[in-house]
C-alpha cells in the first residue's frame, strides 16, 4: 500500500506532516477524492440494494399491519416466533434440508466421477464434458418445462421407457411421498456438470510424480484415490459443498413453475415459502421475518467455510 | 473395448491395465447418454407432426414425416419475439452499466491508495457472502418506491454493481505494469483517459470472462422479473416460458412446449458450442469468486 499510485501523488502529501490535524485529514480526504468518486457508482448500487435491503429486512421483520391498507406497528420479535411456529414454514425448513442433502450429494459424488474419467484431454472426453455441462447453462424454467414431460403419467418419458417395468406407475409429480425426489432430480441433472469443472480444476493441482511413485509401489486405483486424489482435493470439496447448499436454497425456480410447493405441500422450500407470503399473502413482516432467518443461517454458514479455509491455509 | 484401449493409450503404462478407470469411463459415458436425452427429446418432440398422437409423444425415435409446425405454433402463440427482445435489453442493459461501474471500482481498488481501502473492501466482499435471490422481498419494495415496479429497469437496478466483476477487474489491472500508464502520465494523459486507453485495451479476456457470467445469469433470472414484472409484454423469455408451458400443458400441445423451450434455450447453447473454452474457464472463476 506504500506504492502510491500515479494518482494518489498530489504535492501535498509531502507537506502533510507539518500541519495540524483537520487540516491533515482534510488533505488526506483530497488525496482520495479520485479514488472516492471511481467507487462512488457502485457504492451507491450496493448501498441500495445489498446493505439497504438487509436493513429493511431486518426493520421490516419487526413490523406487521393487520390488513394491507392498515398502518404498520411494531411487534418485536412477533413476525419471528409467528414464522417459527407455522408449520408451513418449519415443513418447509424440513424439506429444504432433505432438498439440499439429497441433491448435494449425489451431484457432488457423479461430478467426482465424471472429473476422474475425464480428466484427461481427447476429442471423446471434451465431448463428453460439453454433453454433462449442457444442461449448466439453460434457465431452470426451460429445464422445468423439459421434466414436465419426462414426468408426465402414463404417457411421459419416463413411464414410456422405465413405467413397462414397474407394476403400479408412480405419479412423478402428484405423489406428496416422491414429488420432492422427482424436483431433486433436476437439480442433481442441472448441476453435477457445474461442480465437474471445480473437480477438474482441483484435479490438475494433483502432482505428477506423486502418482507415479504411487504407481510404482503398486498402489491400486482405490488406494490412489483414497490417499492421494481425495486429500489433494479437500479444498475442493469445502468449495463446492458451500455451492451445493447456497443452490438449494436460492435456485428453485422448478418449484415455481412445476409444483407451486404441492402436493399438500411436499416442495414446499424456504424461498418459495417467503414468496407466498410476500406476493399471495401480502405479509412483509413474516416475509422479512423468514428472509431474515434464512439469511442468518447462511451467512453462518459461508463464515464458517471461510474460517475453516483460512485455517488450513494459515495452520498446520 | 478397442475405442477404451485407444481412450486410455495415453495413460501412464503402469495403469493402463486396470480395470476400474475403464469401467468408469463407461460408466461417464453411460450418464453423458442420460444427461442428453431431455435435450434429445426436445428436438425429437419439435420436429414431430401432431397426428402421431399423444401416445408417440415420448418416442426418442425421429418422426418420418418432421415438421416446423411446433415452431410456427410457439412462435404464434407465445410472444417469443417480444420476450427475446426483453431479455436481450436486460441483459446488454446490466452489462454496459456493469461495465463502467467494475471498471472504475476496480481500478481503484488496484492502483490508487486512500483513506479507508480496507473497510470499503470488506464492504465488497459481503456482497459476495449474500445471496442476491434472498433480498427480493426489501429489494422489490424499494423498487416499487423509485416508481419502477413493472419496468425493465426495475429489473435489472439491483444487479449494476458486482463484487464479483470487481474483483475481477482488479485482479485484471495489477497485473499490467505502471511503466506503461507512467509514460501516459509524462504524456499528460488525465485518470479516465488513463483507464480508458491503456487499462481497459489491456484487460479484455477478463471482460468477456465477466460479460459470459454476466449474460448466462441473467438471461436465465426468473424469480426477480416474476416478481417485479407484471405487463405480458414485459415479460423476460424465462417468465413468458413459463407462462407459455401452463397454458400448453392444458392442452396437452407437448411438441408446442419442446419448441417454445427450444428457442429459449437455442442463443445461450449456439453461444456455448462455438466459445466452449472461453464459457469453461469463465464459470470456473465464477465459482471461485
Amino acid at each position: 500500500m506504500s506504492l502510491a499510485g500515479p494518482a494518489a501523488l498530489p504535492v501535498a502529501t509531502s507537506a502533510a506532516p507539518r500541519l495540524d490535524l483537520p487540516k491533515r485529514l482534510f488533505t488526506r480526504f483530497r488525496a482520495s477524492l479520485p479514488a472516492y468518486l471511481l467507487l462512488l457508482p457502485s457504492l451507491v448500487f450496493l448501498a441500495l440494494f445489498t446493505y439497504g435491503a438487509m436493513g429493511r429486512v431486518l426493520i421490516d421483520a419487526l413490523y406487521q399491519r393487520a390488513t394491507p391498507k392498515a398502518p404498520v406497528r411494531f411487534v418485536g420479535l412477533d413476525n419471528i416466533s409467528a414464522v417459527l411456529a407455522d408449520p408451513a414454514f418449519t415443513g418447509a425448513v424440513v424439506n429444504n434440508l432433505i432438498y439440499a442433502v439429497g441433491t448435494a450429494i449425489p451431484s457432488i459424488g457423479l461430478a467426482l466421477l465424471f472429473a476422474l474419467t475425464l480428466s484427461r484431454t481427447h476429442a471423446v472426453s471434451s465431448a463428453l464434458r460439453a454433453a454433462l455441462f449442457l444442461p449448466v447453462l439453460i434457465p431452470m424454467v426451460a429445464a422445468s418445462a423439459l421434466f414436465m414431460f419426462i414426468f408426465l403419467p402414463n404417457v411421459g418419458l419416463l413411464d414410456y421407457y422405465i413405467g413397462r417395468l414397474m407394476p403400479v406407475l408412480p405419479n412423478w409429480l402428484g405423489d406428496p411421498d416422491i414429488a420432492l425426489y422427482a424436483i431433486m432430480i433436476i437439480t442433481i441433472w442441472k448441476n453435477a456438470g457445474y461442480y465437474m469443472l471445480f473437480f477438474l480444476a482441483g484435479l490438475q493441482a494433483v502432482p505428477e510424480d506423486v502418482m507415479e511413485a504411487a504407481h510404482l509401489d503398486g498402489a491400486g486405483p482405490y488406494q490412489r484415490l483414497r490417499h492421494i486424489i481425495l486429500p489433494e482435493l479437500k479444498p475442493t470439496f469445502l468449495f463446492v459443498i458451500v455451492i451445493a447448499i447456497l443452490n438449494a436454497v436460492t435456485q428453485v425456480d422448478h418449484v415455481f413453475v412445476m409444483t407451486q410447493g404441492g402436493p399438500s405441500n411436499s416442495t414446499n422450500l424456504v424461498l418459495f415459502y417467503i414468496y407466498q407470503q410476500a406476493v399471495e399473502h401480502y405479509d412483509v413482516g413474516k416475509a422479512s421475518a423468514a428472509t431474515l432467518l434464512t439469511l442468518a443461517a447462511l451467512m453462518g454458514l459461508t463464515a464458517l467455510s471461510f474460517r475453516t479455509m483460512a485455517n488450513r491455509e494459515g495452520g498446520p | 473395448m478397442k475405442l477404451i484401449d485407444w481412450l486410455t493409450k495415453d495413460a501412464p503404462l503402469a495403469t493402463r491395465g486396470e480395470i476400474t478407470s475403464k469401467l468408469g469411463f463407461l460408466l461417464t459415458m453411460l450418464l453423458a447418454i442420460v444427461w442428453l436425452i431431455p435435450f434429445v427429446w426436445m428436438v425429437v418432440a419439435t420436429l414431430r407432426p401432431a397426428s402421431d398422437g399423444i401416445n408417440a409423444m415420448a418416442e426418442l425415435m425421429p418422426s418420418l414425416k418432421p415438421t416446423l409446425d411446433n415452431i410456427k405454433d410457439a412462435w404464434e402463440i407465445g410472444d417469443f419475439p417480444r420476450y427475446t427482445l426483453n431479455t436481450t435489453i436486460i441483459c446488454a442493459g446490466i452489462l454496459l452499466v456493469q461495465f463502467v461501474t467494475i471498471t472504475l471500482a476496480g481500478f481503484a481498488f488496484a492502483r490508487l491508495d486512500f483513506a479507508g481501502k480496507s473497510v470499503i473492501f470488506y464492504l465488497f466482499l459481503l456482497q459476495l457472502m449474500l445471496v442476491p435471490v434472498l433480498l427480493i422481498v426489501p429489494n422489490l419494495s424499494l423498487v416499487a418506491r423509485l416508481g419502477l415496479y413493472d419496468t425493465l429497469a426495475g429489473v435489472m437496478m439491483p444487479f449494476f454493481a458486482s463484487a464479483f466483476g470487481t474483483f475481477l477487474m482488479r485482479q485484471a489491472f495489477e497485473a499490467i505494469p505502471t511503466e506503461l500508464e507512467d509514460a501516459a502520465l509524462i504524456d499528460g494523459a488525465s485518470l479516465l483517459q488513463r483507464i480508458r486507453h491503456i487499462y481497459v485495451p489491456l484487460s479484455m479476456p477478463s471482460f468477456s470472462a465477466f460479460a459470459i457470467i454476466s449474460v448466462t445469469s441473467h438471461w436465465n433470472d426468473f424469480l426477480w422479473p416474476l416478481m417485479v414484472i407484471n405487463s405480458p409484454d414485459k415479460r423476460p423469455l424465462t417468465v413468458g416460458l413459463s407462462v407459455f408451458t401452463k397454458t400448453a400443458e392444458g392442452t396437452q400441445a407437448w411438441g408446442t412446449i419442446a419448441a417454445g423451450t427450444l428457442m429459449v434455450i437455442a442463443p445461450l447453447l449456439v453461444t456455448f458450442l462455438i466459445f466452449q473454452k472461453r464459457f469453461i474457464s469463465s464459470f470456473v472463476t465464477s465459482g471461485i469468486k
